[in-house]
């Protein structure tokens, strides 16, 4: 799913997250949320906010804040949680807030390698330029710290 | 044309199939002369015959058509019934679950060989040879040709020549010929098609001998085994080319010994290859692992269905019902819908638990077969008596119940019953007996497997302990039986003295309460010397849904699940102790480990610091610890979610489960604190 780069366009989810927008593959988003009744989960990981009943299910929320160790700040209104599904795992984010989806081309998309900048950049598969606006693209199976499914079957 | 969509029919029905097969046979050991059992086989083995055959699984259907041979004549009594058939025919039986079993992990049937086992087929087929001498010939029979035996033997010098040639890489084939009856020179009819087959093909055997057939001194038929480099259409297309023939048969014949090397080799080479490129193969590895595609399915009477139909519609009406209820409705009307809705969901709830019901009758069948087996093999008289078959449990709890049941009936057998001598002595009867017995209780179902062997050593058991360095001597004197019988399910225990196949390598009883317990039930044993023991399976009825005592942690909520409550109780938090960094409270007059759930669970909200503190005490086995929470919430029955993969190994946590107001409650699973 990461090599779509290489297509000649790919519609991102944009989302704002302290002052910097960033984008997920929009094949890996199911649903976007408003933030609802979040259970905490005990002894997980310090970024798992929780879980939440999404229409039936229970699906476990990552704050995003916390995995960039970015200053916490209290839900409002603006706040969403994006429903990721990757490998087949479905995970929320939350965000502090997420309204476009934005077409970029591969001519607009720059290589992560040579950028560095506060989230560490083992998260980021590449910068998205658009107008004057600088989006970071993130990898999501490393941001959510999921394994390839092959691994579990060894 | 593509099969994968029938596999999993294919494998269902194969299993029923073969069930009944063991059943049959059982039967059919205690009583020879039933020919309505012999025709059930014979039935069974022709289905799965077919449907193999279909699928593609030619292992599968070569097994099953040289049994259904073997049958075919018992049915006909040109064989009589014996132990030595029927013990073949088990074996069958093993060999094709052996198949099923493959299919069902990886798709294919693998690359098992039956030939061994064709081979003893055939064998009974000639049966005046004593077994064991039978000449180890097979002929495999396409499916496609009759199944009328070509007799005729084949010598070692014969069988050489034949092992010769298909290394060279030429055919072996077994002709029938029968002339037409109205051929006037029989010897001349035969010469020509001697001469005709000599031109391609070396004919190595004739019956009867070529100077016989000469001399005319043969029926219509002869037997001819001949090597040829053509195959098996040519030489037909050959002899079919000559008139006055009314039939020919054509086999062709393998010789086991070199089909066994040849085999070998190709798995040599096969590995060779997989390490030649195991780079590339890790990958392919892996997806092929991956592959099991079948899925679990349950038979489901359909009367069930129509039931769940029929909720179903019910819950369309009281939808619209409920809808219909606009603002000016008055407030009865809609405690009545409410009503209604909870009658409905209820049922509805029962009917699909329900359809996940199996009898537990699917894994009851095969102790049958195993304990005549193990008996058998341990000359020991065991008589199994079952009880309560229909007794239905969920599925899920179905697949995993079987192993550790087996374990429980091994032991049994091996260290319960005592042989038929020291039965005898002690004025037992000879027959030592295994009881089975299944019935539903409340929420659960019970399960025991009872015999009236000699009981459990409890001596023994306890200086085994010490031996093992488990306790202590001092310790081991002051148990009580019940505590030294459960040290028997501490990993890696075993009394027996000498290990046997069946049991004693002390991997049993732990296995069997480690699963057990992951089933959400508990295991008991009750022993009495020279009596016998008992051991009590208690299991719930299903795993998807509990009933589940909720509490308040702080300001948030946790389900306890009730089948591990013991109790509650009110402490007062000044009757507390510590001792050794562990709180405890004496309460009736045992010692109460005692847990702070806020503290296990990280939650910062919590006053336990009061005076009134409220316990739950829960036990898992004979452990028991007290689990201090702020608030009792209520009784519910709760459906479990697990929490997936992302959250995969915390501990306490069993599952969640949502509320009625649409929360996500956690499960706490006290099972893993103590």
């Amino acid at each position: 799913m990461e090599n779509k780069m290489v297509a000649t366009e790919n519609q991102y989810v944009l989302f704002k997250l302290d002052n910097e927008f960033y984008g997920i593959d929009i094949l890996q988003v199911e649903t976007i949320e408003r933030v609802m009744d979040i259970t905490r989960v005990p002894h997980a990981l310090h970024y798992v906010q929780g879980v939440i009943n999404l229409r039936g299910e229970v699906v476990p929320v990552v704050n995003l804040r916390k995995r960039f160790s970015l200053p916490e700040m209290p839900f409002d209104d603006e706040s969403r949680i994006i429903i990721v599904s990757v490998e087949e795992i479905v995970v929320g984010i939350i965000v502090d807030s997420s309204s476009e989806v934005l077409q970029l081309n591969s001519d607009e998309i720059e290589d992560a390698a040579n950028i560095t900048n506060n989230t560490g950049n083992e998260f980021i598969k590449g910068i998205g330029k658009h107008e004057d606006r600088i989006i970071i693209l993130l990898d999501l199976k490393k941001v959510l710290d999921i394994k390839d499914a092959n691994d579990d079957v060894e | 044309m593509d099969m994968s969509q029938y596999l999993e029919i294919f494998i269902e029905e194969s299993k029923e199939h073969l069930q009944n097969m063991n059943q049959s046979l059982l039967e059919l050991e205690n009583d020879n002369n039933e020919l309505g059992l012999l025709n059930d086989i014979f039935r069974v083995a022709h289905t799965l015959k077919g449907m193999s055959g279909t699928m593609g699984y030619s292992r599968l259907a070569s097994l099953t058509h040289e049994m259904e041979n073997v049958l075919q004549s018992l049915r006909s009594n040109e064989l009589k019934i014996n132990g030595g058939i029927i013990d073949i025919l088990f074996e069958c039986l093993d060999t094709l679950e052996g198949y099923i079993s493959e299919i069902e992990k990886t798709g294919d049937e693998g690359s098992n060989d039956s030939q061994g086992l064709i081979v003893k087929l055939n064998g009974i087929m000639a049966s005046d040879v004593d077994l064991k001498d039978q000449v180890i010939l097979s002929n495999e029979v396409l499916p496609s040709l009759h199944e009328e035996a070509i007799n005729i033997e084949i010598e070692d010098f014969s069988k050489n020549a034949i092992e010769k040639a298909s290394l060279e890489g030429h055919n072996c084939f077994k002709l029938k010929i029968v002339l037409s009856p109205n051929c006037m020179l029989k010897s001349a009819r035969a010469f020509i098609i001697f001469n005709t087959l000599e031109r391609d093909c070396e004919i190595i055997k004739s019956n009867p001998s070529v100077e016989d057939i000469e001399d005319e001194n043969f029926d219509l038929s002869f037997d001819l085994i001949l090597i040829s480099k053509l195959s098996l259409e040519d030489i037909k297309k050959e002899i079919d080319s000559i008139s006055e023939i009314d039939e020919v048969h054509i086999q062709p014949v393998t010789i086991n010994g070199p089909a066994f090397r040849m085999e070998s080799v190709q798995q040599e080479e096969s590995t060779g290859n997989q390490e030649e490129q195991e780079r590339p193969g890790d990958e392919k590895r892996s997806s092929k692992s991956k592959k099991p595609t079948v899925g679990k399915t349950v038979r489901v009477d359909i009367d069930r269905l129509d039931n769940l139909m029929n909720l179903v519609s019910e819950l369309i009406i009281i939808k619209t019902r409920l809808e219909d209820i606009d603002d000016s409705g008055k407030k009865n009307n809609m405690n009545e819908a409410i009503e209604y809705l909870e009658r409905i969901t209820t049922s509805l709830h029962d009917a699909v638990m329900k359809v996940r019901m199996v009898p537990i009758e699917r894994v009851f069948n095969r102790f049958p077969r195993m304990v005549r087996d193990l008996s058998k093999e341990l000359g020991k008289d065991i008589e199994l008596f079952m009880s309560g078959e229909e007794t239905e449990v969920d599925r899920t709890v179905i697949d995993e119940i079987g192993d550790p049941l087996i374990h429980c009936i091994r032991n049994s057998i091996d260290h319960g019953i005592e042989d038929p001598e020291t039965r005898r002595t002690l004025g037992k009867r000879e027959f030592g007996t295994v009881k089975l017995v299944a019935y539903p209780d409340g929420n659960s179902v019970v399960i025991e497997v009872e015999d009236d062997g000699q009981g459990i050593n409890i001596e023994k058991v306890k200086s085994k302990a010490v031996q093992n360095g488990l306790l202590k001597k001092e310790e081991a004197e002051i148990l009580d039986d019940k505590e030294a019988v459960n040290l028997l399910f501490h990993p890696g225990f075993s009394t027996a003295d000498k290990i046997s196949d069946i049991s004693g390598r002390g991997v049993g009883l732990d296995v069997v309460k480690t699963k057990i317990e992951s089933l959400g039930g508990v295991v008991e044993v009750q022993t009495a010397k020279s009596k016998g023991s008992k051991f009590v399976i208690r299991l719930p009825l299903t795993l998807a849904i509990i009933q589940a005592l909720l509490v308040n942690v702080g300001s948030e909520k946790y389900a306890i699940p009730l089948s591990s409550i013991k109790e509650i109780v009110t402490i007062k938090a000044s009757t507390i102790r510590k001792v050794q960094n562990q709180e405890v409270v004496l309460y009736r007059n045992t010692t109460l480990p005692i847990l702070r759930m806020n503290q296990i669970l990280q939650v910062v909200d919590s006053n336990q610091g009061k005076e009134d503190l409220t316990v739950v005490v829960v036990r898992k086995g004979e452990k028991t610890a007290g689990f201090i929470v702020d608030n009792l919430i209520g009784q519910q029955e709760i459906v479990i979610k697990s929490l997936g993969k992302f959250l995969s190994g915390i501990k306490v946590i069993a599952g969640a489960t949502i509320l009625g107001n649409g929360q996500v409650a956690l499960i706490v699973d006290t099972n893993s604190l103590l």
